[in-house]
């Protein structure tokens, strides 16, 4: 089906209240009915510069921001400088009446006629765009008396005059857009939430109970969001010195039987890798959450790229098991996420959420999480069967020791980061040495035969998807833009899947291989300039795609990028 | 932090054949030897049991002290034992955590989360084995090397003035500082034994001698210098304290160089009310309620 969304960009100077508007907007939205995929793109600075909240919007499902613009709200005259190109025909901007909107359909709005105060501005540009739309104004009033619910109701009021005033206004001005079309009534509540919010929440339910970190964007927000509601869940959120002690300490705390997550971003992690051997090395369960941004270095702090697999992959020296998933929704951010902590705990070994800066801050719809429906995770084992003989790094056929906590019981837990003897001391026995090795790869044969399976999208034939013309193939928030990409393809006539890694370590080909191969062409769709989840698969399977669309200059992949850069390619 | 009932509980079994006897990797001669058995004789003192005591360590000669006493055993990384005993005692409030490496893993791998052990003020023990010297790596200058003192590594003498952990922790205002000498074995027993009591972050700095590599301060050096604080020295004050962990030269003062009463960390923390991490269950009720602010 062609795009029917409707995409309104708020843009203006950091500290103008746009993430405000969009937030109250994107919410409205949601509850309407309507579906609700937000882009953020914002610069590394608190006041000033050009950022902008982009709201995708409409009846048909989609996972991508995407290029155009109907609706631009500009809180300065440099948004319609820097946007106007992407106007749509139809489109409409919204702007102070002070601004110069020469040659463009513009709402010219008198915000000192309509709000007495400079503050109220955003509900004035809030009141507009919702009559714009043609949205029932009770939504939004509904949201500022929410919003505004600790400051009383003599701010409520006055704020809600303000919308009303300037709904009214929009009605007297002939503005021609279309509204958005009606949504039907929605059957049940859904969530409005980020990437990160819905990692966050995975975690909860997955039983995480402590988590450490350092704040670094894009990864903090999964921190704030547990910090957030450790009043109702207990969870012990601690702030770290540095990035070296956040890793140490979730180790620390895991060992004494603790749940622990540690999110942080590429820079970030980097001062983690030696932590990341020491769990590989001492069986500790540990989940981080790597929010990947440009790099190398500092790079484009705000931005997003999907760069630091192959960091992830072999972070730590030395050889030990590990499993890497790269959530592609806000679903899956929830269910990946429990995923990893399950994985952790039952190969006692550091597992990594892959997520971006695209998707940790995209505001989405989802459905519920089914917290009822998920798969147990055990929790920590107290007290072996005999406590005098235990053995904490005991030999055994899939490499799986039983992992004690110690203090519950006369069980002394001996883990020592040196090669280490069953009972946990350092040794130098080489045979030893040989055995350990052994155990722990062998938890990565166990980590392998449970790998999430890539999912399949599009037509398949009796044989995989033979009769699919194109594979797009990709990994984490690139999901979405590649869903939209074949859809268009669709509409050429042009007959497309979409393969896409949820799980990307260990890989197990036996699940994707024949469908590689059975395709007449296969294309992989990466967020980074060298194509790693590609050199990854040819790695392990000698498989090497016809073509790949990447993209490297920190924004989001869109279905538009794809299909231009497939145009060279097919 | 040692609990009254678990005290009771275990002292009157506790000796110390429990904390066993092992061979060791050591000098004979180093400093290490009576540090561990100070450690035992101040464990088995507080009646502790061996699997009521979590012994967090680097990496190091010294880290390796655990290795030769029954206790449950964390050896992490080289100056990395103070998050990882933090993240023990934030999962964990009813263990005796203790922390023990030496100055080079403490003082200048570790120098950052030395600083945020003392801001932090959890609930655990550092005894810092204070040969300076690194030892494990044969004879570099480490933090408390002397200015001059020549080395392998600083042939020309070590440039830099060394690191006086003892002054950093009053300056900070730790709650409870204090400094050993390997050769007083029963008064550093009796210091750990405080340390250990105390409720809060609390400094053992332990001189030792390394007999292999420091030709300097050695154990006659220390012995000709140390002198027991006497009642005269009143650690609740802070200008006292300092003075005192100023000195050194020609006399050196061990024992209780300063205490005060500021509180644990997460006294009034709610999450940490809660018990230990491992005997909590998944609130899924209060889940749902967490995710309804999302609608």
């Amino acid at each position: 089906m062609p795009d029917s969304s409707i995409v309104i960009l708020v843009g203006g100077e950091a500290g103008q209240g746009l993430v405000t508007i969009g937030q109250l907007m994107a919410k409205a939205l949601v509850r309407a009915g309507y579906e609700v995929c937000v882009s953020q793109d914002y610069q590394s600075r608190i006041r000033g510069g050009h950022n902008t909240f982009v709201i995708r919007t409409g009846l048909d499902v989609f996972h991508a921001p995407c290029d155009k613009v109907d609706i631009l709200v500009a809180l300065n005259a440099e948004t319609v400088a820097r946007h106007k190109s992407q106007l749509t025909p139809g489109s409409i901007v919204v702007a102070d009446e002070a601004i110069d909107t020469t040659g463009l359909n513009a709402l010219r709005v008198p915000f000192r006629t309509l709000a007495s105060k400079v503050v109220q501005d955003n509900v004035v540009a809030l009141g507009v765009l919702g009559q714009t739309l043609c949205k029932d104004i009770g939504l939004l009033e509904q949201l500022l008396r929410e919003q505004f619910a600790k400051k009383g109701q003599e701010v409520i009021d006055q704020n809600l005059a303000v919308l009303r005033a300037a709904y009214a206004w929009v009605k007297t001005q002939d503005h021609g857009f279309a509204c958005l079309p009606p949504a039907p009534a929605y059957p049940a509540e859904r969530l409005m939430l980020t990437g990160n919010e819905a990692i966050a929440l995975g975690a909860l339910a997955a039983g995480c109970n402590f988590c450490s970190f350092y704040p670094m964007t894009p990864g903090s927000s999964v921190a704030l969001t547990l910090a957030e509601h450790a009043k109702f869940m207990g969870t012990v959120v601690e702030q770290a010195e540095d990035e070296i002690a956040a890793a140490n300490m979730a180790i620390g705390a895991a060992s004494a039987g603790g749940r622990a997550l540690v999110p942080t971003a590429g820079g970030g992690f980097a001062l983690m890798c030696e932590a990341v051997s020491l769990a590989g090395m001492l069986e500790t369960p540990v989940v981080f959450v790597v929010a990947m941004r440009p790099g190398p270095a500092t790079g484009l702090p705000t931005r997003t790229e999907q760069a630091d697999l192959n960091l992830v992959l072999h972070a730590g020296h030395g050889e030990f098991p590990r499993a890497v998933f790269a959530p592609g929704s806000i679903a899956e951010c929830f269910s990946l996420t429990h995923r990893a902590f399950a994985m952790a705990e039952k190969y006692q070994s550091p597992v990594f959420i892959l997520t971006d800066q695209y998707l940790a801050d995209s505001l989405q719809n989802a459905e519920p999480f089914n917290i009822d429906g998920l798969p147990e995770i055990p929790g920590p084992l107290l007290e072996p069967a005999n406590p005098a003989t235990y053995k904490r790094f005991a030999l055994t056929a899939d490499g799986i020791s039983p992992r004690v906590i110690p203090g519950f019981s006369k069980a002394l837990v001996i883990a020592d980061s040196d090669e280490h003897t069953e009972d946990g001391k350092l040794t130098e026995d080489l045979t030893v040495r040989v055995q350990m090795v052994d155990k722990r790869l062998a938890k990565g044969q166990g980590l392998a035969a449970e790998a999430v399976p890539p999912s399949l999208f599009g037509e398949e034939g009796p044989n995989g998807s033979k009769d699919v013309d194109l594979l797009l193939v990709c990994w984490g928030s690139t999901f979405g833009a590649a869903l939209e990409a074949r859809e268009r393809l669709a509409e050429q006539g042009r007959s497309a899947a979409v393969l896409h890694f949820g799980q990307v370590w260990p890989l197990a080909p036996d699940q994707f291989l024949p469908r590689l191969i059975a395709a007449k062409r296969t294309v992989c769709v990466e967020g980074n300039a060298t194509g790693q989840l590609a050199r990854l698969i040819r790695q392990e399977t000698g498989f090497r795609f016809q073509g790949q669309v990447l993209r490297y200059d920190g924004l989001p992949i869109t279905a538009a990028y794809i299909l231009r850069g497939l145009e060279s390619i097919l | 932090m040692v609990s009254p009932e678990k005290r009771s509980e275990a002292s009157a079994a506790v000796s110390v054949d429990d904390y066993g006897q092992f061979d060791t990797a050591w000098c004979p001669g180093c400093g290490n030897h009576s540090l561990l058995a100070a450690m035992k004789q101040a464990l088995v003192g507080l009646g502790l049991a061996p699997h009521q005591v979590l012994v967090v360590t680097g990496i190091g000669q010294a880290a390796k002290a655990p290795l030769y006493m029954n206790c449950n055993m964390l050896t992490g990384l080289h100056g990395r034992s103070l998050p990882a005993a933090t993240g023990a005692r934030l999962a964990n409030p009813d263990l005796t955590i203790i922390a023990e490496s030496g100055d080079g893993c403490n003082y200048g791998e570790g120098g950052n989360h030395f600083l945020a052990a003392i801001r932090r003020n959890v609930d655990l023990t550092l005894v810092a084995h204070d040969n300076g010297i690194y030892g494990l790596t044969k004879g570099q200058a480490s933090p408390t090397t002397g200015k001059g003192q020549v080395t392998k590594a600083q042939p020309f003498g070590q440039p830099s003035e060394p690191f006086n952990p003892v002054a950093v922790a009053v300056t900070m205002g730790a709650g409870f500082v204090a400094r050993g000498f390997t050769g007083e074995p029963e008064h550093l027993a009796g210091l750990i034994q405080q340390a250990v009591q105390h409720k809060g972050f609390s400094l053992v700095d332990v001189f030792q001698p390394c007999v292999t590599f420091n030709h300097v301060n050695t154990f006659a050096w220390y012995k000709q210098r140390c002198y027991k604080l006497g009642p005269e020295h009143d650690p609740r004050s802070r200008d006292q304290a300092l003075d005192r962990a100023l000195e050194f030269g020609e006399r050196i003062p061990i024992g209780v160089l300063y205490a005060n009463d500021r509180p644990a960390f997460g006294v009034d923390l709610p999450t940490l009310k809660l018990g230990p991490l491992a005997l909590r269950q998944p609130d899924f009720e209060a889940l749902r309620g967490v995710m309804r602010s999302y609608l």
